[in-house]
């Protein structure tokens, strides 16, 4: 099989990872996130037709005439409409908008135009920073006590670079951000731990067995081993997120999105920022050795 | 002899399948739409008699009955169709009177051999189904009164400290206004008051007898009390409706004074409805002496008996100072609700309680209710709202020791309203009272095109990992697949089990999970090629690959899994809706990728001497 040496191109590989990152935070700097409904609020219009109309033909003159993120569903009876755009609210956009689906001919009356605040509240928002943030804590000490702590070290960094990474890319396209794209960006935490830790797992596995003390040899091989399952996991879960992005509709475009940038970058990241980390944190053999029953308590699990 | 498992393995493995089945099966089955008819708060359920009148009256207003349900505490109309359920919802509320709730309602079918076995469907989410829709108005007058009252209930204590001598208080719109008994009087209160109270205009007025003064809140102050009732209303609807459990709600302002609360089909639209609606609150004042002046006291009925009490028209503390609240039974199996104050409720309650040792303390339970009359205006009927204020008395007791922190409330009606009470005081109480304005269903936010494509993807992406893992394993991808199939049914099995919310993201994420679960194969699968090429047996090779993928296996899932875990924990709504499936996901796909294709390879190659893996 052939071996590629990872290792040896880390210096580039740092390079494009700062760069990007400087993008990423610049951009977030700068432009900040284009939130989504969920998160700003908008206008709501309540219309009642004559007769039930076809909610996907209110969206599509909707969209047409310009309206962003809107969300068209029918309230009570199929006749009354209720619909939310990300709009700033203002007296007129009721008419606009009674105007625009009258246009077809309906018989359409407004019923009442009026704003809607965020779904997310400000208290809401600030648990869910919190309780990333504990995660984090909470996986770097897992990782510190299953493995240790340069390990760590490397594993929050990988994160935090994936996270970044997909943020930056969001705010950089001005592509919008609603809590959808939230659930892709946590999944995309659960990804890129899983795959840096199968590779640390055999990093860990290999120092235990090897008797040279090139590290930069070790993790190569490490990697190297690793790569078809890294591949095939990878690639099956592109086969999926392009399934969704092509064909699943608006609504699962940019969670789709979200998760295509995160796993690729996640996959990047657990070789070169979780991995090739740990050549500047100074891992040695003697990091690991302390521990060496471990092996053997696991044999014994079913 | 490797690679074989013991029957009790096989045996568990097949219990589990069996138990995913039968809990997953429920989804099958489409919800109803339906009424539901509750008592209020404590009440009693309807009564026979009184359903045959609404099933006639439902008859009469040609509305077919799909069936009806009556348990210990509710009645279900079940109907044919959404528009049948809101006329039939305008037909039940107008004939029965404020003693019951009436809620719409979507009402599973499961059939009845799976719901003895506890079994229900998963809930869809606003965006897939759509739920019931609250639209809730919030009584900007009365936050402004409220405000008011508290101020003027500080100003009066300020005067008393100064031995400045009042007459009267008296509220009106956004002005309090106060007598004195002379010109002095009055402007050494203004000069004291007017230093606290910067948000007052104050102006002054002579009356016949004595002097007046009055003081008006200015308009930026009461746009600031609006903003914060509001605010203060959307932030407890919110932690109401999560204490509830219905995950994934929707709270959101709508225009200047209203809040929408949308909750997916929950289970019990009236006990949701009672709790959202909800807008108890407690008082503590102290009894008042034979010799308080009259302007000072207010005379109060007891809930449960026709006495009265004379009360202080001071308020010690209300129910916002409380920080946690639990209900229990007293040592006569009465209930009661255990309260925490915070710090500055705590220092409050504390000096009052300290120097009043001997004198009687009362409990107020406050209500804020609603009249709904309909009047003929310019030919068009219109609801017009009259509120009211209910307070009564819940308990009233001698003061033995200074009070601290915590401490226990009894006289309660029943052991439901013990839990609401210390539902709704933990979740923080409204800041101004709400009021229905309007109950729909609402259909799903998503339009059914867009559900129906993103369904199609879901398939298709799934379509491609089986294809993916045949082409690539071969003999073992179908092993993969038919753990993957088995994994599908234990994720809904166990968010059916759960009462987990179904949204479309959550489909998204089960689908990442099967993606991530077939993760777990792939390593086993790699791991048992390596050892192929490292020379040993098949049997061997087999044994090694799962022995050494399980420690990558386990390590990776872990990790991911205490990640979920603290989502869960801390997050809230669609954060912690996100962490429920992928913790089922993480924990079914070990369960497949360890055992279940263990015991399939185990079964068709297990101890087998084979010279080649079709791998």
């Amino acid at each position: 099989m052939r071996q590629f040496d990872f290792m040896g191109k880390r210096r580039l590989a740092f390079t494009t990872s700062a760069v990007l990152l400087l993008i990423a935070l610049v951009s977030l700097a700068v432009q900040q996130l284009s939130l989504g409904l969920d998160f700003t609020g908008g206008t709501l219009v309540e219309v009642s037709y004559h007769a039930a109309p076809s909610l996907d033909t209110v969206r599509q003159t909707l969209e047409a005439a310009g309206f962003q993120d809107i969300s068209v569903q029918t309230f009570g009876t199929a006749d009354e409409i209720l619909i939310r755009l990300q709009q700033a609210f203002d007296p007129d956009v009721g008419q606009q908008v009674t105007d625009l689906l009258r246009a077809s001919g309906d018989q359409v009356t407004l019923v009442r135009a009026e704003f809607v605040g965020a779904q997310v509240g400000e208290q809401l928002r600030d648990q869910s920073g919190l309780g990333m943030l504990v995660a984090l804590g909470m996986v770097m000490l897992y990782v510190a006590f299953r493995f240790q702590y340069k390990f760590a070290v490397g594993a929050l960094l990988a994160l935090v670079h994936d996270v970044i990474l997909v943020l930056g890319a969001f705010s950089l396209f001005r592509i919008e951000f609603d809590l959808t794209v939230l659930a892709a960006v946590l999944a995309v935490i659960g990804y890129s731990l899983n795959d840096t830790i199968i590779v640390y797992d055999r990093i860990r596995e290999n120092i235990r067995l090897s008797r040279i003390d090139d590290m930069s040899a070790i993790f190569n091989d490490a990697i190297n081993q690793t790569l078809s399952r890294t591949l095939a996991t990878s690639g099956t879960t592109i086969l999926v997120l392009l399934a969704l992005l092509i064909l699943g509709g608006d609504m699962i475009h940019n969670f789709a999105v979200a998760l295509l940038i995160g796993v690729g970058v996640g996959t990047f990241s657990s070789i070169y920022v979780a991995s090739a980390l740990l050549l500047p944190l100074k891992l040695q053999r003697t990091d690991l050795i302390p521990a060496p029953k471990e092996n053997e308590d696991a044999e014994e699990l079913p | 002899m490797l690679n074989r498992y013991p029957l009790w393995k096989y045996l568990l493995i097949l219990l589990v399948l069996a138990v995913g089945l039968v809990y997953s099966l429920p989804n099958l089955f489409p919800a109803d739409p339906a009424v539901q008819i509750s008592p209020a708060s404590g009440g009693e359920n309807l009564s026979e008699s009184q359903l045959e009148r609404v099933q006639s009256a439902l008859a009469d207003a040609d509305i077919p009955l799909k069936s009806t349900e009556r348990d210990t505490n509710s009645v279900l109309l079940r109907l044919d169709s959404a528009s049948d359920q809101m006329r039939a919802r305008g037909v039940v509320d107008g004939l029965l009177d404020d003693d019951h709730v009436v809620a719409v309602n979507l009402a599973e079918s499961t059939p009845s051999w799976l719901k003895d076995l506890a079994a229900s469907p998963m809930t869809l989410g606003l965006d897939l189904r759509g739920g019931v829709h609250f639209l809730l108005e919030v009584d900007m007058d009365a936050a402004v009164t409220q405000r008011l009252e508290v101020n003027a209930s500080a100003m009066r204590e300020t005067l008393r400290g100064e031995r400045i001598r009042y007459r009267n208080t008296e509220i009106d719109g956004r002005t309090v206004s106060m007598d004195f008994m002379n010109a002095e009087d009055r402007d050494e209160a203004r000069n004291l008051i007017s230093r606290d109270f910067p948000d007052f205009q104050y102006a002054d007025a002579e009356a016949e007898r004595g002097a007046t003064l009055t003081m008006t809140l200015s308009d930026q102050a009461v746009d600031e009390i609006q903003d914060y009732a509001i605010n203060q209303n959307l932030t407890t609807l919110r932690n109401r409706v999560n204490e509830l459990g219905v995950a994934e709600p929707l709270v959101q302002r709508q225009g200047p004074n209203r809040i929408v609360v949308e909750l997916p089909g929950v289970q019990d639209t009236a006990a949701a409805k009672r709790v959202v609606g909800a807008t108890a609150n407690l008082e503590f004042r102290l009894e008042a002496r034979p010799d308080t002046p009259d302007q000072e006291t207010e005379t109060l009925e007891f809930r449960s008996s026709p006495r009265t009490a004379e009360l202080m028209r001071d308020v010690i503390i209300t129910g916002d100072s409380v920080s946690s609240a639990t209900r229990s039974f007293d040592e006569n199996g009465r209930p009661q609700v255990n309260i925490d104050l915070d710090g500055t409720g705590g220092t409050l309650m504390n000096r009052a309680t300290r120097s009043n040792i001997g004198r009687n303390m009362a409990v107020v339970f406050i209500e804020h209710k609603t009249n709904d009359r309909t009047v003929m205006q310019d030919g068009e009927p219109v609801v017009v709202r009259d509120p009211y204020t209910e307070r009564g008395i819940i308990s009233l007791a001698t003061i033995q020791s200074a009070l601290g922190n915590s401490f226990r409330i009894t006289g309660l009606d029943s052991p439901t309203e013990a839990a609401e009470l210390s539902l709704l005081l933990r979740s923080g109480s409204l800041a101004a009272p709400i009021y229905f304005v309007q109950e729909r269903t609402i259909g799903p936010s998503l339009g059914q095109d867009n559900i129906d494509r993103g369904i199609l993807s879901v398939q298709i992406g799934l379509l491609l990992v089986v294809a993916f893992m045949l082409l690539r394993y071969k003999a073992f991808g179908v092993i993969a697949n038919v753990a993957l199939g088995i994994n599908l049914v234990l994720v809904i099995a166990a968010m059916s089990m759960l009462g987990a919310t179904l949204t479309l993201p959550g489909i998204a994420g089960i689908v990442l999970t099967l993606g991530m679960a077939v993760d777990a194969n792939v390593l086993i699968f790699e791991r048992i090629r390596e050892e192929l090429r490292t020379g040993l047996s098949v049997q061997q090779a087999i044994h090694a690959g799962y022995e050494r993928a399980f420690t990558s296996i386990v390590d990776a899932n872990l990790t991911t899994l205490l990640v979920a875990l603290i989502l869960f924990s801390i997050g809230t709504g669609p954060v912690k809706g996100f962490a429920v499936t992928l913790s089922l996901g993480i924990l079914t796909s070990m369960f497949t990728a360890l055992m279940v294709t263990r015991a399939m390879v185990n079964l068709t190659v297990g101890g087998k001497p084979l010279k080649k893996l079709w791998i």
